[in-house]
């Protein structure tokens, strides 16, 4: 089974999916996140999925539970770079994938981290 | 390429394998890049059913023709436990298993023509037909 590398750039966790998901790669990629975030106190987690070609219903599932627990870590996940073709076709697949947040890009996921870190700092106050 | 194939599912790895192979056909026919994605996304969760319901199966995949188009169709069986409910089962978010009960439904919705045959006891036979546009 191929893993999916976890990268750490500063205070965020960057994963950038390359490979043919397997469903044994979706299930790793969960564990390593949630080890990773409490191991390095990540702020945010940026999956890029600009390579993946489709997401199913396993592959969607999936993205919502790494956001559900990154959030309980204290970490926001964002989904960055879906192709046109993978959102109109998991729109009729069903798929809302709920408490996902998602940027068009790297950059944009980057900003609206920030973003939200900004926001997070003011209702701490 | 030579048309028909036929593929076994015997493994999470034959999932992807699928994948790809019904990538190729799919541009071979001449769908759309959406349609393309649709095809893919119906096969895999069309393959992952046949592994975790039936524990393994196989699909073909061929080119068909009607009058007008070209179209690719996927024929997914197995011998498993069978759909003793098919109305039930192609109801959105029903699952007898931990998923989201999406898979026949959305990938009825994703393609041209749907068919679903089972037999309780004896397996289940899913035909599934995206014409090129
Ligand atoms: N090949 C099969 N053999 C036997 N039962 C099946 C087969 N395919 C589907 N089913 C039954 O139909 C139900 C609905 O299938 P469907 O693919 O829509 O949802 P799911 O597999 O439960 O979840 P999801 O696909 O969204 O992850 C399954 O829970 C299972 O009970
Ligand atoms: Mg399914």
């Amino acid at each position: 089974m191929d893993r999916v590398p976890v990268l750490k750039l500063g205070d965020l966790l960057i994963v950038s999916i390359q490979i043919d998901l397997q469903d044994q790669s979706v299930l790793a990629l969960q564990e390593d996140l949630a080890d990773k975030v409490v191991e390095t106190g990540a702020r945010g987690v940026i999956i890029d999925i600009t390579a993946v070609e489709i997401v199913d219903s396993f592959i969607g599932r999936m993205l919502s539970t790494i956001a559900s627990i990154t959030r309980m870590l204290d970490a926001e996940t964002i989904v960055v770079g879906m192709r046109p073709a993978v959102a109109i076709t998991l729109v009729e697949l069903g798929l809302s994938l709920g408490g996902v947040r998602t940027a068009l890009n790297l950059e944009k996921g980057v900003a609206l981290l920030n973003h939200l870190d900004g926001a997070r700092a003011v209702t701490a106050r | 390429m030579t048309s028909p194939s036929e593929l076994p599912i015997s493994g999470n790895s034959d999932v992807v394998l699928i994948r790809q192979q019904v990538r190729t056909v799919a541009v071979e026919v001449g769908l759309s890049l959406v349609d393309q994605t649709k095809i893919v996304t119906a096969a895999s969760e069309l393959a992952r059913n046949a592994l975790v319901y039936a524990g393994g199966g196989r699909v073909r995949i061929e080119i068909v023709h009607n009058n007008v188009r070209a179209g690719l169709r996927l024929t997914v069986s197995d011998d498993g436990p069978g759909i003793p409910d098919i109305d039930q089962a192609l109801v959105d978010g029903w699952t007898t298993g931990n998923g989201l009960g999406l898979g026949l439904s959305g990938s009825r919705r994703l393609v041209d023509e749907f068919d679903l045959r089972s037999v309780p006891g004896e397996g289940t036979l899913i035909t599934v037909t995206k014409w090129a546009r």
